[in-house]
C-alpha cells in the first residue's frame, strides 16, 4: 500500500473519532452545567471542557471567557479551531475522499454523506435541543464509520491502519480525560470533594460512554478509584487504555505479520502494554495518577510517531 | 441553419425503429415518473460522491454533471461503422505520432506543414529519436463525434493527451441500471461494464519488454484538487491498480518506484492523468510540484510505459486536426472511413478571407483552445462579439481555424418543460495496446441542455446521457 494512503487512513479515523470525543464531552458539560450550583461546585466547567480537548491556549488566544456559547461554537463549529468537530468531520472526508479506491462505499458513503449533512447545521445551532441533536449526530456518525467498517472491510493493512489511528487517538483522548480530572479520582482517604463530585465521575464516565459499563462491572456506586481503575487498567471496558493497547498490539503485529517486519512501532506498541498489564491501581495513586498520565500520554504520542516514520512516510 | 436531425424522431414525424423502444416507454408514462427518477439519479451521484470541479469557481469546488435519464440510442449497424473508423483513425495517429518524433515522412512528403508541428508549444522535442515501448504513443484515446443526418458523422475533435469522461460513461450506465431495470432488460443493451478489465489489459500489455513477469501498473493523478479526480480515483480503483501522486513517486538510478508501507516498489506503467508540462519538473515546467522529478530519465532509459506518450499533443491539436484525412490516406493508404468536419485554416489566405467575408456563419475555434472556451459560434453572436473577434482573428490568423456551423443532431431529452430535443456528441473511448485495438461500445454522450445551444462542454452546463448500443 502506497504510504500516502496508509497516512490518510490513519489520520481520517483519528478524526472522527475525535470528533466523537468531542461531542461526548459537550454533552457531558452540558449535563453538569444544568445541575444546581450546589450539585456540582463552582468550578467552570465551560472551562473544564475545553481543557479536557486539549485546546486551552487556542480557545484563550481567541476568548477571554469560557461559557456555553464560546464554547460550544470553538468546540464544534470554530474553523479557526483546527479540532472543532467541523473541522474534524472536513480533514476526515478530505482524506477519505483521497483513498476513497480503499474505502469501501458503505465506508465511503457515511463519511461523504456526514460531510454533507454536516452542511445543514450551518453555522450552528439556533437552540440548545437543536445542538444536542447535532452532538448525537456526530456520535452516530462515528458509530457509523466504525461499524461499516467493521462490517464490510476487508482485514488487511487498509484496516489495520485505520485501527492504529483510531485506537491511538482513543487512548490520547482517555488520558487527557484523566488528567483533566485527575484530582477528582483520587483514592478515599486522600479525597477531599465530597459528594459534589459525584456528579463529575458521572460525567467522566459519560463522556467516555462508561456509565453503564461502570455498574455492570463493579456493581457498586460510583467510587472515584474504580472510575480510574475503570478507564485506566480494565481491559473489558473498550475505552480503556488497557483495552486500547490491546487493540493496538494486536493490529501493529496483524501488520508485521503480513509485512514479514518487526519495528520501533511494534515494540513500542508492547512496551506501553506490558507496563499497563503489570500496574495495579494503588501503585498508581501511590507513584501519582498524574504523573502516570503524563507519562502515558508522552509514550502514546511516541507511538504515533514511530508508525508514522516506519509506514506513513 | 438547417433543422437539426432528431436521431428518435425524422422529419414527417416517424419514429426510427432503434428507438420504438423507448418511444412507446415515454409514451405510457406518467409524466411526473422521468422527474422523480431524474431526482433520485442526482441525489446518487450526490451520495457516491461523482462529482467534478470547475477552476476559477470557489464557492462551489464540487459539482454534479447534469445527468439526463434518457438515453441516446444508436443501432449495432451505426455502431460498427463507428468502430471501424474508430479503429482506422487511432491507426493513423499513432504512426503519424512516431513518424513525426521518427523518420518525419509525412512532413518531407509536405502532407503537413513542418512549422505546424516544430512550432507548435506541444512538440516535445524531447522524444525526438526515443523509442517508445511497442510504438504506441496514444493509449487511451477519446475521439469526439457528431453527426449530422443518419449517415454523417463527423470526428470533431481529437483527444489524444489525457482524455477524460469514462467514469461517467460507466456510472451512467449504473445509475440507469438502477433507475430503468426494465426497460434496460427489454433493449437488451451492448455492455460497457468490461471497460475497466481492457483498460489494464491494454496497460499490462505496453509494459517495458525489459519487465518479465507482471507488469506493476499505476494511475498518476495531480491531486484531489483537480477537475477529473473523481475519475482517476474511480478507475484505479476498478481496475486495482496504486492511485499515486507525484510525491508517492521516487526515481533512483532511472527505475521509478513508489513509496510504500513495506517500502519501495518498482513502477513498469503510469497511466498517466497529469500534463506533460507537470510530468517531470527537470524536464518541464520547473515550477510544478505535481511531477516526479526524473521521470523522464527513466522514460528516456526505456524502463516505464507513460500512457499516453509524451508529446502526442501534436496530434490532437486543433490545426492539425485539420490534415488528418491526409494522414489517414499516407500512412494507411485508405480513405477515411469517418470524415473530418469541412475546416477553413486560417493559415492559409484564401481560406482566412473567406473565413473573414462569413463570420455570422461560421464557429472560430482557437487552435489549442479547448472546453469550448475562446471560441466564436457566429450565428449566436451579436455584431459586436463578431467584430471583436474579427479584430482577434486578423491580428494572429494563425492561431485559428473555422467550421460551419453543424445542425448537430438532437435526442429526446428531459428538460423543465417536458423531453424535448437537444443536439448532442459522443466521445467514445479507443484503446490501444501491443495487441490489438479495444474499444466498448458507445461512450460518454454529451448533450447540451439549453435550448438550441451547440456547446455540450460539462463546465459550460452540458450534461451526459447513457449511451446505448442495440441489436436491431
Amino acid at each position: 500500500m502506497l504510504s500516502r494512503t496508509a497516512d490518510n487512513l490513519y489520520w481520517l479515523a483519528r478524526y472522527i473519532e475525535r470528533a466523537e470525543y468531542l461531542a461526548r464531552v459537550l454533552e457531558a458539560t452540558l449535563r453538569l452545567t444544568a445541575l444546581p450550583l450546589a450539585y456540582v461546585g463552582s468550578t467552570n466547567e465551560w472551562e473544564s471542557a475545553v481543557a479536557t480537548a486539549g485546546c486551552r491556549k487556542a480557545f484563550f488566544a481567541r476568548y477571554s471567557e469560557a461559557n456555553e456559547e464560546n464554547v460550544s461554537e470553538f468546540l464544534a463549529f470554530s474553523s479557526e479551531n483546527p479540532s472543532s468537530i467541523r473541522n474534524c468531520i472536513e480533514i476526515a472526508r478530505t482524506n477519505a475522499r483521497a483513498v476513497r479506491t480503499a474505502l469501501t462505499t458503505e465506508t465511503w458513503e457515511t463519511i461523504n454523506g456526514a460531510w454533507l449533512e454536516l452542511k445543514r447545521f450551518g453555522n450552528g445551532p439556533t437552540s440548545r435541543e437543536e445542538f444536542l441533536r447535532f452532538l448525537h449526530w456526530v456520535q452516530e456518525t462515528s458509530l457509523r464509520f466504525d461499524g461499516s467498517a467493521y462490517r464490510t472491510m476487508l482485514r488487511n493493512d487498509v484496516y489495520w491502519f485505520s485501527r492504529l489511528g483510531l485506537y491511538i487517538e482513543r487512548a490520547d483522548n482517555t488520558a487527557r480525560i484523566l488528567d483533566v480530572k485527575y484530582h477528582m479520582l483520587l483514592p478515599a482517604d486522600e479525597h477531599v470533594g465530597g459528594p459534589l463530585d459525584y456528579y463529575q465521575w458521572a460525567a467522566i464516565l459519560r463522556t467516555v460512554s462508561a456509565l453503564t459499563a461502570y455498574h455492570w462491572v463493579y456493581r457498586e456506586s460510583l467510587k472515584p478509584w474504580l472510575v480510574a481503575d475503570l478507564l485506566i487498567l480494565n481491559e473489558q471496558m473498550p475505552r480503556s487504555l488497557a483495552s486500547c493497547y490491546e487493540n493496538l498490539v494486536r493490529f501493529c503485529d496483524s501488520i508485521a505479520t503480513t509485512y514479514g517486519r518487526q519495528g520501533p512501532a511494534q515494540r513500542q506498541a508492547r512496551t506501553i502494554r506490558t507496563r499497563l498489564q503489570n500496574s495495579r491501581m494503588e501503585e498508581i495513586f501511590q507513584t501519582g495518577l498524574h504523573e502516570f498520565i503524563s507519562e502515558f500520554v508522552a509514550d502514546n504520542n511516541a507511538l504515533g510517531a514511530a508508525v508514522s516514520s516506519q509506514y506513513l512516510m | 441553419m438547417a433543422v437539426a436531425f432528431d436521431e428518435m424522431t425524422e422529419a414527417d414525424g416517424r419514429v426510427r425503429p432503434v428507438y420504438a423502444g423507448l418511444e412507446n416507454w415515454l409514451r405510457g408514462l406518467p409524466p411526473e415518473v422521468l422527474e422523480h427518477r431524474r431526482r433520485e439519479a442526482e441525489f446518487l451521484f450526490r451520495r457516491i460522491g461523482i462529482t467534478f470541479a470547475v477552476y476559477g469557481e470557489s464557492d462551489s469546488t464540487e459539482r454534479l454533471i447534469p445527468f439526463d435519464v434518457l438515453p441516446r440510442i444508436l443501432s449495432s449497424d451505426e455502431w460498427t461503422r463507428l468502430r471501424l473508423g474508430l479503429e482506422q483513425r487511432s491507426k493513423a495517429i499513432n504512426l503519424y505520432i512516431k513518424d513525426v518524433y521518427g523518420r518525419r515522412e509525412a512532413l518531407r512528403a509536405g502532407i503537413i506543414p513542418e512549422d505546424l508541428v516544430f512550432q507548435n508549444p506541444v512538440f516535445r522535442p524531447e522524444m525526438n529519436g526515443l523509442k517508445v515501448p511497442h510504438d504506441i504513443y496514444v493509449h487511451v484515446a477519446g475521439i469526439d463525434i457528431v453527426r449530422v443526418d443518419p449517415d454523417t458523422f463527423y470526428v470533431l475533435e481529437d483527444n489524444a493527451r489525457t482524455p477524460s469522461g469514462v467514469s461517467y460513461m460507466l456510472e451512467n450506465r449504473e445509475i440507469m441500471m438502477r433507475l430503468f431495470p426494465e426497460l434496460l432488460s427489454r433493449h437488451r443493451v451492448a455492455p460497457v461494464e468490461n471497460y475497466p478489465d481492457e483498460l489494464l489489459a491494454t496497460l499490462k500489455s505496453v509494459a517495458p519488454k525489459t519487465v518479465s513477469a507482471d507488469p506493476t501498473v499505476v494511475l498518476l493523478t495531480p491531486g484531489i484538487y483537480n477537475s477529473a479526480y473523481y475519475e482517476h480515483s474511480f478507475l484505479a480503483d476498478k481496475l486495482g491498480i496504486e492511485l499515486v501522486e507525484g510525491r508517492d513517486v521516487v526515481v533512483k538510478g532511472q527505475i521509478a518506484y513508489m513509496r510504500t508501507t513495506e517500502g519501495l516498489k518498482r513502477i513498469d506503467v503510469i497511466y498517466r492523468r497529469i500534463d506533460d508540462d507537470f510530468l517531470d519538473p527537470l524536464s518541464f515546467r520547473p515550477d510544478s510540484a505535481l511531477g516526479v522529478p526524473g521521470l523522464m530519465a527513466v522514460y528516456q532509459a526505456g524502463n516505464l510505459t507513460l500512457a499516453n506518450a509524451v508529446g502526442t499533443g501534436i496530434a490532437d491539436d486543433k490545426a492539425v486536426y485539420s490534415y488528418m484525412p491526409e494522414i489517414v490516406k499516407f500512412f494507411l493508404g485508405e480513405e477515411p472511413i469517418l470524415k473530418n468536419v469541412p475546416t477553413w485554416r486560417c493559415r492559409e489566405p484564401e481560406h482566412l478571407s473567406y473565413v473573414l467575408d462569413n463570420l455570422e456563419e461560421l464557429v472560430v475555434k482557437e487552435v489549442h483552445g479547448s472546453g469550448g472556451y475562446g471560441m466564436l459560434i457566429g450565428p449566436k453572436s451579436d455584431q459586436a462579439t463578431i467584430a471583436a473577434f474579427r479584430a482577434k482573428l486578423k491580428s494572429d490568423p494563425k492561431n485559428f481555424i473555422a467550421q460551419p456551423t453543424l445542425a448537430l443532431s438532437t435526442c429526446p431529452t428531459c428538460v423543465e418543460e417536458g423531453v424535448a430535443p437537444r443536439h448532442v456528441d459522443l466521445r467514445p473511448f479507443v484503446l490501444t495496446g501491443r495487441d490489438r485495438i479495444r474499444i466498448v461500445p458507445g461512450g460518454l454522450t454529451r448533450v447540451a441542455l439549453k435550448r438550441g445551444s451547440l456547446v455540450v462542454n460539462s463546465s459550460q452546463g452540458g450534461g451526459t446521457k447513457d449511451t446505448w448500443v442495440l441489436d436491431t
